[in-house]
């Protein structure tokens, strides 16, 4: 049983979706799918337990056939740490979907609705566990497809998500086309898929152009799936238009896994030795990042609409994530990974808390929330340490990983990046207090509506929010398995961290 | 010059689906008709296919069934196999797209970009 764990966790939503489907009466496919995901975060857990005790990658061989003729799931530092974000916040997203759903969704469609999500997160927990390169592009587009159709489901509230999920589907598809040209391209070159196989075989053919063009395809692809600014443009409205719990899910899970499999192709594949790797990939990361950090800030400044405004900072904050993969660096890469992991938790709480609103109110904006501190004071707060997490702010996660970020960025002497780095997580401070201001400094108007609050409505929230603040106050052992997950790509020098 | 023309014309099905490739991408970007982006869209996974199955072509190759003759020479068929799963993919990705248009039909009675931007923007004025 225990040594089959790496492929149960995929296996178990993927198993559980068809059955959700066919259930009728919201709370029976809603159980269904809060069991699954438990069961699923509880395996991701104990894989990376077993990961971290062993020290060493645990490779799994579908039906015993060996790789690189069979497809083999592998558990590293990486794929054991991203796990864990996925399915947590899978089932913390499911806890609250109870509601959210209820509130948001035709009674009828509760099957459907929950046959997707978990194909969604069977997709997810796929693609970071698959070592087969064409494994991913399936395990993507089950996600992606998933993912469409959940965000099409928001037009029973808001006829907008229709053309939000087609404009998603048709740049989504594109991003998994090029994926898949590129590799087509190694594949010609290489003849084989298995990702720890591919990376032997490429210095062989480096220098060819093929190499490069594939290299270039394949980024390409993926900067448009995890939504790297100037390719975001789907993003904002998808997130906006969403049903809320849909909206929490995808801003924590679906562009990180994008980023984990861009890290995944780039430096376990290509490898950071790989020639015009550094000069083109590095430089041209760097920069979409820093001005999506900037863009992305600047945008969510002047945004009333919470969805959107958070859907905007989400870009930055993926800028950071750029950034850390920029850098080139053993540091660059742990600041990514943890970044990766703070950010979910971060807009996990925040999309929950808006949800929560959007739930009740039917839009979340600044009109809403204003002089809402009083009325609903837990889940404003919750929305409260969010934003400061985003900002920055000590004794959040947030802090742990900009620090990470920076110190990166100083290693390499990049001191303009640094400081446009900091310039631009201050920046930040302008739209959280923005909701400050409106919710406590603000009075209620009159003739408001009433909005309220219950236990299990925030206490999803929260959960997040006191992982945020626990990450960010004990944060050894995080950091420990970021830099894990980071020497997978780059191997550690003597002295350094 | 032999050489050249060797070479031009020695990879024919590369330029098939490049040419294919920019039609359909063409097509997805400068089409506001979201069938017609569709269509593009098929079009632009259907070079993508090409360029898969003709690069298993092995010259002289026979269909990958075994013979039991050792001198046989046989077409690499893991790019078919591949292209078989894509081309599923591709179709699901086609209903949902088509799906998503009906439904936007629905709703907005049309299914030109500009014109849905054109309601929306309304809409954001009126609200």
């Amino acid at each position: 049983m225990m040594q089959h764990l790496p492929i149960l966790q995929v296996l178990l939503p993927l198993l559980a979706s068809p059955f959700a489907a066919l259930l009728r009466g919201r709370d029976v496919a809603w159980g269904l799918t809060f069991v699954t995901t438990g069961l699923a975060f509880l395996i991701s857990i104990a894989l990376f337990f077993q990961q971290r005790a062993i020290g060493e990658t645990m490779i799994y061989e579908l039906g015993n056939w060996a790789a690189p003729l069979g497809i083999v799931y592998v558990i590293d530092a990486a794929s054991a740490l991203v796990l864990p974000v996925i399915s947590g916040i899978g089932f913390i997203a499911t806890l609250a979907a109870r509601q959210l759903v209820a509130a948001e969704i035709d009674a009828r469609d509760h099957g459907l609705f929950y046959a997707a999500w978990l194909l969604t997160i069977a997709g997810m927990m796929g693609q970071v566990t698959t070592g087969d390169a064409f494994n991913i592009f399936v395990f993507l587009e089950i996600s992606s497809l998933s993912a469409y159709a959940l965000v099409a489901m928001g037009a029973g509230r808001d006829r907008r998500a229709l053309p939000a999920a087609f404009n998603y589907l048709i740049l989504g598809t594109v991003g998994a086309t090029f994926y898949v040209i590129g590799l087509g391209l190694l594949y010609m070159l290489t003849g084989t898929l298995n990702l720890a196989d591919l990376a032997e075989r490429l210095p062989h053919v480096e220098e060819t152009r093929a190499a490069f063009t594939a290299m270039a395809f394949i980024a390409l692809g993926l900067f448009l799936k995890m939504a790297l600014f100037p390719l975001h443009f789907w993003l904002v409205p998808a997130y906006a238009h969403a049903p809320s719990a849909v909206t929490a899910l995808m801003a924590s899970t679906a562009t990180k896994v994008s980023v984990y499999v861009l890290i995944r192709l780039i430096f376990g594949v290509f490898g950071v030795e790989f020639p015009g790797l550094a000069d083109a990939v590095g430089l041209l990361v760097l920069t979409l990042g820093i001005a999506g950090a900037f863009v992305g800030t600047l945008a969510a400044i002047v945004e009333t609409d919470l969805k959107k405004l958070f859907a905007q900072s989400s870009i930055a904050q993926l800028g950071y994530m750029a950034i850390g993969i920029g850098a080139m660096s053993a540091t660059g890469l742990a600041a990514a990974f943890l970044h990766l992991f703070n950010h979910a938790l971060m807009k996990g709480a925040l999309f929950l808390a808006i949800g929560m609103i959007a739930a009740q109110a039917g839009r979340a904006t600044m009109g809403t929330i204003q002089g809402a501190g009083k009325q609903i004071p837990i889940t404003m707060t919750a929305i409260l340490f969010g934003g400061l997490a985003l900002i920055g702010v000590p004794l959040t996660a947030g802090f742990i990983s900009k620090l990470y970020l920076i110190r990166a960025l100083l290693e390499q002497n990049f001191w303009l990046l640094a400081g446009l780095t900091f310039i631009s997580s201050a920046l930040a401070l302008a739209y959280v207090w923005k909701i400050i201001e409106a919710a406590w400094l603000q009075p209620r108007p009159n003739g408001a509506p009433v909005l309220r609050e219950t236990a299990s409505q925030y206490i999803p929230a929260w959960i997040m929010v006191v992982a945020t603040l626990g990450f960010g106050i004990y944060a050894t052992p995080l950091v420990e398995a970021a830099f894990a997950a980071a020497h997978v790509f780059i191997p550690s020098v003597a002295g350094a961290n | 010059m032999i050489v050249m023309t060797d070479q031009l014309l020695g990879q024919w099905n590369y330029y098939l689906v490049i040419i294919l490739m920019m039609i359909g991408f063409y097509g997805v970007i400068a089409r506001g008709n979201m069938v017609k982006k569709i269509v593009g869209l098929n079009i632009f996974q259907t070079s993508v296919f090409m360029l898969y199955i003709s690069m298993g072509k092995v010259a002289e190759g026979s269909a990958p069934i075994l013979t039991g003759d050792p001198t046989t020479v046989y077409s690499n068929p893991l790019p078919h196999v591949l292209i078989l799963t894509a081309i599923v993919v591709g179709v699901s990705t086609t209903a949902v797209g088509y799906a998503l248009i009906i439904r936007i039909q629905e709703s907005f009675g049309t299914i030109e970009d500009d014109d849905i931007i054109a309601q929306l923007d309304d809409e954001e004025e009126t609200a």
